[in-house]
Formats: structure tokens, C-alpha cells, sequence
């Protein structure tokens, strides 16, 4: 009998982290402030999400891990940059429908050119590597260079600012807290995706597909599924996340470097290996863990921040070694 | 041999590697129409990589394959498969995350179920109905072996590679697989089946080809095979007696 | 050991040869057995092999010897002392990725770890020689213990998890360098004296020897540049040993050497702690050389890139393809820098060619390079030239 509250105790319990770090911090950091940082320890972890999970499915279905994941979060932050230059009429405006219509247009904007860079870079780069780890970290670590200093090559070396619209300058406030209006939106932005993301695994046959996929790659094929083109199209939902993450990233920065991908790539694989490899709901858990984290910890310390998180990953490693949401092992 | 159907599946002098060793040696042999085929052997000849050779999840360096006339043994998996070839492989491939109904909608080519479909994969595994919004994970070794060949079956397939399916199955849930495959042969299915249970090819089986180190070393009739002990000894090194 | 079994054979059957023999078989020059075998002894039976090969790494050597002398100045010091410590760096790196197939992004953490050792010392008091020793190696036994620690942990795992871990690790090394202000200096790095002999004001002769004066800095040279080459020469003895054989033998099927008896982590993980070792010893040396040691000096990622570029180009698993590799990047990171500038302001009329070309961008060339010998010549420079295998 109690073997079996034991047994449903540990499955329980991964779901149960993200409360308890949210509760204790409480006590600690006082209701003010602890309010300004949830919010923002949970835009940052959605933000943290979007980049994330496109990089999760990808390893998961197709055991690719592609280190150059950071180049399309800058592809994607600097096509917003060229986009929104134009429209800076809008994004003047007072007027929140202009701002978000704006804002809308740089999304997709930037998810479309994230996502194509996608498909080229499939095929001309992904597809020789397959089931070749070695060549794998290689050839992509070689091609994120590459992106990387074509960005320069195209937008020149210094950051460029890319500033929010002005209804969403400032912040809101809620009590003795405030709350930055743009983390708001991102945070809905953010919600939607992982919303639709849900739908599409759960809802659709291709989602279903995906899912089957990732747990056994072999089967999914003998029953006739053409994985290779599944693959394909996850791959550039994968890049086209990544493009969006990338443009909430350097408008929440207000400013967009060749290296903004470089710095969200720690925290996505510390991301990837806590939730567990191929797991969207584990990244989904882990990007808010390690969202929380960083905020919780910025403001009680603020050189740990960073290394509070790579401290938390060894901590849950130490406890599930294959993280929170192991799926199954690939042959 | 009796000639009752034309062959389905041919092997001819099949070849088959894993990275540098070679496992199949020139594997020759006839699944014909409408029977059940069994493939015989010890542990290591060969029989998994048989199949997974014809399934195309191992590539034949040398040989032929023929299916119903056409040659895939250079073909991919998800082509062979949409040729009518189900595979039950031996880990059962179930998709332990998703459930019951999610594992058995995967090999539907419709958005749903044909219900006749359905009602006979439920009436030959009942135990599928009562778990069906469950994940498939959590069903026992007996019932994921159930659901694997349901799958197998939901729709029309015109060959089945069925891999050790009563393997760690208790004898009541053996009874009830051997139930179901027999009503399969009924309606005249054509099954290519690996069994290391000699009892249930017996009942099953109507050709037999057995295997050791890579190569084919008997091809004959199961019922022929069944009656002569001395030969079932020096193939498989075991008697009937053996084998309960 | 079997190449000079086979030498003693050939000279006992009377196959002496009178001159000096350029064929491009596998065995030592025999123009003189005992100096052949002696000199095979020396490269661990191990030579480069081709023809082309042996002529270019033998240029390669005389250059490094004589550098100070052939390129005299400042600048040229430093290359040449940049060049042959990476030379010890990527090829500890190869013994991991090219021997064993591991890829760790934690070599630059004992590189940093090395260096950090003399620099802590020598900023702290411990000056002179004790200081510099003691320094180097307490940076060896740190790495030593973290790397044990890493791959006794990690090892088990999957490669690209292995891979991950590794850069989380490295990356908490260079947060930590750069916040304990205390211990590393942090951001700005720790400046500090060598001992007396190394100083650019020391003068070994008073006068200038074939022109060039033998100061401190030349005199740095030499040191780094002998240990280099012993460090170099042990990694050889290493690889041809019958660990060295061990390792080959998991890097292409760990489950058949697991199955025949040998502890795959246990192999695995000695390797790893021998490449940091070497690693942390290499970044003693460059603290030596520079004076200083900062984050940006040792622990950086674009180190990493540098190490990878350079074992991709100059060809995994031959350790001789660490050198090549180390001369060309070095090389091309100083004077690729020139050679754009110069096509540069040919072509400064259009805007996007002219930025593609622009000195500052020698990093998207030496990528694209790196991209293509992945794809096409994986085996690199010198496995190509060796075309073993």
C-alpha cells in the first residue's frame, strides 16, 4: 500500500517543483517585489520556452542536436529589426491595435525567415549528418560562425536598437508591485504559442505523429509514415520559434547583437537537459524553472544568477539523471 | 510440400551486415499466400535480422527481396510498410506515452475507425477495450503484445512479420494469442512468424523454414516437421517433449 | 615496437641502405639503423609518413627552433610562442575527440584553470621558479580532480548529453573567474611578474647573437617551446601505446571493447583526465608568456571555436594534424587579417562585398573553410596527406 503512494509521490513530484520554488521564494524576497519577479521570472522562462522547445523536438524525433539553434534566435531578432523600421509609424502611435498589428507583422516576419533559413539549412547541412553525432556538433558549431558573421556582414557590427511600441513602454501596477507592459505581452504571446504547440501535439494527427516519432523512430516508419519529411517541417517550426523567440528577446533587451543567440544557449541547454531530451513538457516546466530562477536569484544576488542555474541543473541531474521528463531511449 | 498458394515474399541469397559483421549469409526462402510461414531457429540465427532486413530497417547487401512481384529491398521502410506489410517487432513497438486508441489510430490510414475493423480487433483482445483511454505504457507485457498485433490488423494487410510474440506471455495470454492468429489464418492472412515456441508453431504453422548462423537449412511443410522428432532434434535441438 | 622489429630484420638480412631513403613507407629514415631506430623510439613509431608530409612538418620544426632568429621582433615571438602552445592544446584535445570520439567543451576551462595556477601564485608572492612550478601544478591537480570527476559522472552518458554537460561546466569556470575578484582578478585578470630570466630587460649575452639579442622574451620562447615538444612527443608514446590502441578501439565500437573485457568509462576517463592535464599545463605556459591571465585570455568560447578549427583543418586522430592545424589558424587569424584588408580596399565600391572581405570578418572564412573540410575532407590535412585507413 504505502509502495504505492511512494510510486505515485515521484510521479507527482517533477510537477510539483515549479510550485514549490514559486511558494518558497515568497518568505524570502516579500510579496512587492515577489510579485514583479514571478511575472518575470515567467516571461523569461516563455521566452526561454519558444527557443527551447523547437530544439527539444528536433533532438527528440530526429537525435539531432543543432548547436546552431542561437543563429536563427539572431536571424529572427534582426529581421524584426529591418521590419520594424518601416513601420515605425505605427509603432509610434498611441494607439495599441497599430502597435500590436506592428508587432504582429515583425513576428511573422521573423518566423518566416527563421523558418526558411530552416529549410535551407536542412538540407544542405543537417541532412550529411544524420546519425553522426561527432559531425553533428562539428559542422554546426562551423555553421553558426558562419551565420553569425554573414549577420555582420548584412546589418554591420554594431547592436542595433530595436525599441518597444509605445503602448508598451512602462510598466503596470499591481499593489506596491510593478510590472513591465511589455513582459505582459510577451508573456501572452508566449501562452499562445505553447497553447497552439499543445493543441497541434495532442489534437492533430500530425502532432500524433510527432509524438510517436520521437518515442520510437523505427515504428513510426514501419507503420508508413514518411518521418524524414515530418521531420523537415518540425525542423522549421523549430527555426521559426526560434525566430520569434529571438525578436521578443532583443525588443525586451531594446537591443539586438550578433550575439544575442550565444547568450540564451547555456540556459537552453541547462533548459533541454533538466526537462529531459525530446520532453516539450518537460522544456515547458524547465524554461519556467530556470525563468524563476534567474529572477528569483538576480535579485537576491546577482552574480549567482547564472550560475544558480547551472547549480540547479546538477541539483535535479543528481535526482533524475535524465531529467525531469525522460522519453524513451532511441535505439 | 503442398502447393497451395504462390509465393508473396521471396528471399533470394540475401545478404545482410551490421556495421562490419556480417549476420545473413544468403538467405533463401518462400512465404506463400494465405499461410502461415513460421521461421525457426536458435537464439543469434538470424531470424530478428531477417525480418528487419525485409522491413527495411536494415539494408540487404546482396540478394533479392520480392513482394507480390515488385523487388524492395531497396526500398524505405515507410514504402514497404505502405505496400501492406505490417511488422510486430519484437520489443512490440508500442508507443508507450500515447494511449491505447492513439496507438491504434497511428495504423489507420482514415481520420477514424472502420467499426467492423474495430469490433474484431476488440473481440479477439477484449482487454484493449477496458484500457483504451489509458497509456499504452501502462498496460501488462500480455496486453502490449495485444495491442501490437491489433495494430497489425485494424486494417487489411496482405503480409504480417510477426517476431516472438509469445515471448514472457503466461500460458493463458499464449492461449489467447494463438487464438487470434489462428483466426487470422482462417481468413487467410499470410503471416511470416518467428517463434523459439515450438508448441505454438505447431498449431499455427503451416510451412516451416529454419535458420542457423545467417542461413536457411530446412525449408519443408510444419506438419511434416512436427511428426519427425529426430529431425526437429538435430535442427533445433529439441523434441516435443522439449519444448512444453 | 613492431616497426623496429621490423628494422632489425631488414638490417640482419643485410638491406642497409647507403643514403638517406625518402620512400613513403611507414618506417623510420634508415640511412643509419641506430640513428633511425632511436629517432623512431623518439616519435613513438609514429612518424608523419608521407613524403610531403614528413618535409613540411620537419619545415614546420626548424621554423618554431630557429623563429627568434628567422622572424626577428616582438610580434613574430608571439606567434610563434601562440603557436606552438596551441599546438599542445588541440592535440590534448585530439587525444579526447580524434583517439576516443569525445567532445568536450571543458578543455578551455583547464587551459584557464593552468594558467590561473602560475598567475595566482605569482600575483600572490610565490615569485620565481618555486612560484611558476608550484603554480603549474596545482593547476595540473585541480584539473586532474575535476576532469576525473567530470568524466566519472558524465561518461556514461550519451555523447551530445556528455557534450552539454561539458559546456555547463565550462561556463560556470568563467563566471566564477569572473566574479571572485578575490582569487582571479575577475574581469580584468591578474598581471603579475615572471621570474628574473624572462623578463624582456634580461639579457643573457650582452651582445647580439646572429642579430638578435637574447633577452627575456626569447629565452621564454625556448622554454615554451622545448616543453612543447616533449609535451608533444609523450601524447605520441601515449596514442602508440596499447592504451593509445584501446582507445582507437572504443572510438569505433565501444560495445565490442566493452565486451571484451576492458571498462570503457575507466579508459575514457583517464584520457580525459590526461587531456586536461595537458591542457592545464599548456595555459602555465601561456600565462608565462603573456605576463597576465584574464577570462578573455584562456577561458573564452571563441577559444573553443579556435580549437575546433584548428583539429577539423589539420585532420582528428593524428595528432600531427594538431600542429598543421595550429600554424595554419594562428597564421591565418594574424595575417588573414592583412590579406582581406588588402582585397578589402580593392573592392571598397560595393557595400556588401566589400563588408564580406573586411579584415574583421577572417572568422566567416575560416568558418566557411571549416564547414567545407567537414563536409568534404573530414579527415583534415594531414589525414588526407596520410590517407591511412
Amino acid at each position: 500500500m504505502s509502495r504505492d503512494w511512494l510510486k505515485q509521490l515521484q510521479r507527482w513530484a517533477p510537477y510539483a517543483l515549479t510550485p514549490l520554488v514559486v511558494i518558497a521564494a515568497l518568505p524570502v524576497i516579500g510579496l512587492g517585489p515577489w510579485v514583479t519577479l514571478t511575472v518575470a521570472g515567467l516571461t523569461m522562462g516563455i521566452m526561454l520556452f519558444m527557443v527551447a522547445s523547437g530544439l527539444t523536438l528536433i533532438f527528440g524525433l530526429m537525435d539531432v542536436l543543432n548547436f546552431a539553434h542561437a543563429a536563427f534566435v539572431a536571424v529572427g531578432a534582426y529581421v524584426a529589426v529591418s521590419v520594424l523600421q518601416p513601420l515605425a509609424g505605427w509603432t509610434n502611435e498611441m494607439s495599441l491595435a497599430l502597435n500590436l498589428a506592428a508587432l504582429l507583422v515583425a513576428l511573422i516576419a521573423a518566423a518566416v525567415a527563421s523558418g526558411a533559413l530552416g529549410f535551407v539549412f536542412e538540407r544542405v547541412i543537417i541532412r550529411q549528418v544524420y546519425g553522426a553525432p561527432l559531425r553533428q556538433i562539428l559542422i554546426t558549431i562551423g555553421a553558426l560562425t558562419v551565420i553569425e558573421q554573414l549577420i555582420i556582414v548584412i546589418w554591420g557590427p554594431q547592436a542595433i536598437p530595436l525599441p518597444k511600441p509605445a503602448m508598451l513602454r512602462g510598466s503596470v501596477f499591481i499593489g506596491s508591485s510593478s510590472i513591465e507592459t511589455y513582459r505582459l505581452f510577451a508573456l501572452c504571446v508566449g501562452l499562445a504559442v505553447a497553447a497552439a504547440m499543445h493543441l497541434f501535439l495532442t489534437r492533430t494527427r500530425l502532432g500524433l505523429v510527432v509524438r510517436a516519432g520521437v518515442e520510437d523512430r523505427e515504428m513510426i516508419q514501419s507503420l508508413g509514415y514518411n518521418i524524414r519529411r515530418v521531420f523537415v517541417g518540425v525542423f522549421m517550426a523549430g527555426t521559426a520559434l526560434a525566430g520569434m523567440g529571438g525578436m521578443m528577446w532583443g525588443q525586451y533587451q531594446a537591443v539586438v547583437g550578433s550575439q544575442i543567440g550565444d547568450s540564451m544557449t547555456i540556459l537552453v541547454f541547462i533548459i533541454l537537459i533538466i526537462g529531459g531530451l525530446g520532453s516539450v513538457g518537460g522544456c515547458f516546466i524547465g524554461a519556467i524553472l530556470v525563468g524563476l530562477t534567474s529572477n528569483y536569484v538576480g535579485f537576491l544576488a546577482p552574480k549567482m544568477a547564472l550560475g544558480s542555474n547551472i547549480l540547479l541543473m546538477a541539483l535535479i541531474l543528481l535526482w533524475q539523471p535524465r531529467g525531469l521528463f525522460p522519453i524513451a531511449e532511441h535505439h | 510440400m503442398t502447393d497451395a498458394g504462390d509465393a508473396l515474399l521471396r528471399l533470394e541469397g540475401v545478404y545482410t551486415n551490421i556495421g562490419r559483421y556480417r549476420i545473413l549469409h544468403g538467405v533463401d526462402f518462400v512465404a506463400r499466400r494465405g499461410r502461415v510461414t513460421m521461421l525457426l531457429g536458435r537464439n543469434g540465427a538470424g531470424k530478428t535480422t531477417t525480418l528487419r532486413t525485409i522491413m527495411g530497417l536494415w539494408k540487404a547487401r546482396l540478394g533479392k527481396i520480392i513482394f507480390d512481384g515488385q523487388s524492395i529491398a531497396a526500398k524505405e521502410t515507410p514504402h514497404i510498410a505502405r505496400l501492406g506489410i505490417a511488422y510486430v517487432p519484437e520489443n512490440m513497438g508500442i508507443f508507450g506515452k500515447l494511449t491505447v486508441r492513439e496507438n491504434m489510430l497511428l495504423a489507420t490510414e482514415r481520420r477514424g475507425f472502420a467499426q467492423q475493423h474495430l469490433d474484431r480487433v476488440l473481440e479477439s483482445f477484449p482487454a484493449l477495450k477496458v484500457k483504451w483511454e489509458s497509456p499504452a505504457g501502462s498496460l501488462s507485457g500480455g496486453q502490449k503484445q495485444m495491442l501490437a498485433i491489433g495494430r497489425a490488423i485494424i486494417e487489411q494487410r496482405r503480409l504480417l512479420l510477426i517476431d516472438e510474440p509469445t515471448k514472457g506471455l503466461s500460458p493463458a495470454m499464449v492461449d489467447q494469442l494463438v487464438a487470434a492468429l489462428l483466426r487470422l489464418k482462417r481468413e487467410h492472412t499470410t503471416i511470416l512468424l518467428v517463434e523459439q515456441n515450438f508448441r505454438v508453431a505447431e498449431a499455427v504453422g503451416d510451412d516451416v523454414a529454419v535458420m542457423d548462423e545467417g542461413r536457411i537449412i530446412h525449408t519443408g511443410d510444419m506438419a511434416a516437421l512436427s511428426t519427425n522428432h529426430a529431425l526437429q532434434h538435430r535442427l533445433l535441438g529439441l523434441s516435443m517433449a522439449d519444448s512444453l | 615496437m613492431a616497426g623496429q622489429i621490423n628494422q632489425a630484420t631488414e638490417v640482419s638480412t643485410g638491406k642497409a641502405l647507403a643514403g638517406p631513403t625518402t620512400d613513403a613507407s611507414l618506417t623510420a629514415p634508415r640511412h643509419n639503423p641506430k640513428i633511425g631506430s632511436w629517432l623512431s623510439w623518439i616519435v613513438s613509431d609514429d612518424p608523419p609518413g608521407r613524403v610531403l608530409l614528413n618535409v613540411t612538418l620537419l619545415v614546420i620544426l626548424a621554423a618554431l627552433l630557429f623563429a627568434p632568429f628567422l622572424f626577428p621582433g616582438t610580434k613574430a615571438i608571439g606567434v610563434a610562442s601562440r603557436i606552438c602552445i596551441f599546438v599542445i592544446l588541440v592535440a590534448s584535445y585530439d587525444l579526447m575527440l580524434g583517439f576516443t570520439g569525445i567532445v568536450s567543451f571543458a578543455h578551455t576551462m583547464f587551459f584557464g584553470i593552468g594558467a590561473y595556477g602560475v598567475a595566482i601564485m605569482l600575483a600572490n608572492g610565490w615569485v620565481g621558479w618555486s612560484g611558476v612550478i608550484l603554480g603549474a601544478a596545482a593547476g595540473a591537480v585541480v584539473s586532474l580532480v575535476i576532469a576525473a570527476a567530470i568524466g566519472l559522472l558524465s561518461l556514461r552518458l550519451r555523447a551530445i548529453f556528455f557534450s552539454m554537460i561539458t559546456l555547463a561546466v565550462a561556463s560556470f569556470a568563467q563566471i566564477v573567474a569572473e566574479q571572485w575578484r578575490g582569487l582571479t582578478g575577475g574581469e580584468d585578470g591578474l598581471t603579475f611578474s615572471v621570474p628574473a630570466i624572462l623578463k624582456p630587460g634580461f639579457r643573457l649575452f650582452p651582445d647580439p647573437v646572429l642579430g638578435v639579442i637574447i633577452n627575456g622574451r626569447v629565452i621564454t620562447y625556448y622554454i615554451t617551446f622545448a616543453v612543447s615538444l616533449v609535451l608533444f612527443l609523450i601524447m605520441l608514446r601515449i596514442v602508440n601505446s596499447p592504451f593509445g590502441l584501446v582507445l582507437r578501439a572504443i572510438r569505433e565500437n565501444e560495445f565490442r571493447v566493452e565486451a571484451m573485457g576492458y571498462r570503457v568509462v575507466a579508459y575514457r576517463t583517464l584520457i580525459c583526465v590526461f587531456s586536461a592535464v595537458m591542457a592545464s599545463l599548456a595555459g602555465a605556459l601561456m600565462a608565462l608568456v603573456l605576463g597576465y591571465n584574464g577570462p578573455d585570455a584562456t577561458l573564452s568560447f571563441s577559444l573553443m571555436i579556435d580549437i575546433l578549427l584548428m583539429i577539423v583543418i589539420g585532420g582528428m586522430g593524428t595528432l600531427y594534424g594538431a600542429v598543421v592545424g595550429a600554424i595554419v589558424v594562428v597564421l591565418a587569424e594574424y595575417y588573414l587579417q592583412n590579406a582581406l584588408g588588402a582585397m578589402s580596399g580593392a573592392i571598397s565600391g560595393m557595400p556588401v562585398m566589400s563588408a564580406l572581405f573586411h579584415p574583421d570578418r577572417w572568422l566567416l572564412w575560416l568558418g566557411i573553410l571549416f564547414v567545407l573540410i567537414v563536409t568534404f575532407l573530414p579527415q583534415g590535412i594531414v589525414g588526407r596527406l596520410r590517407r591511412r585507413r
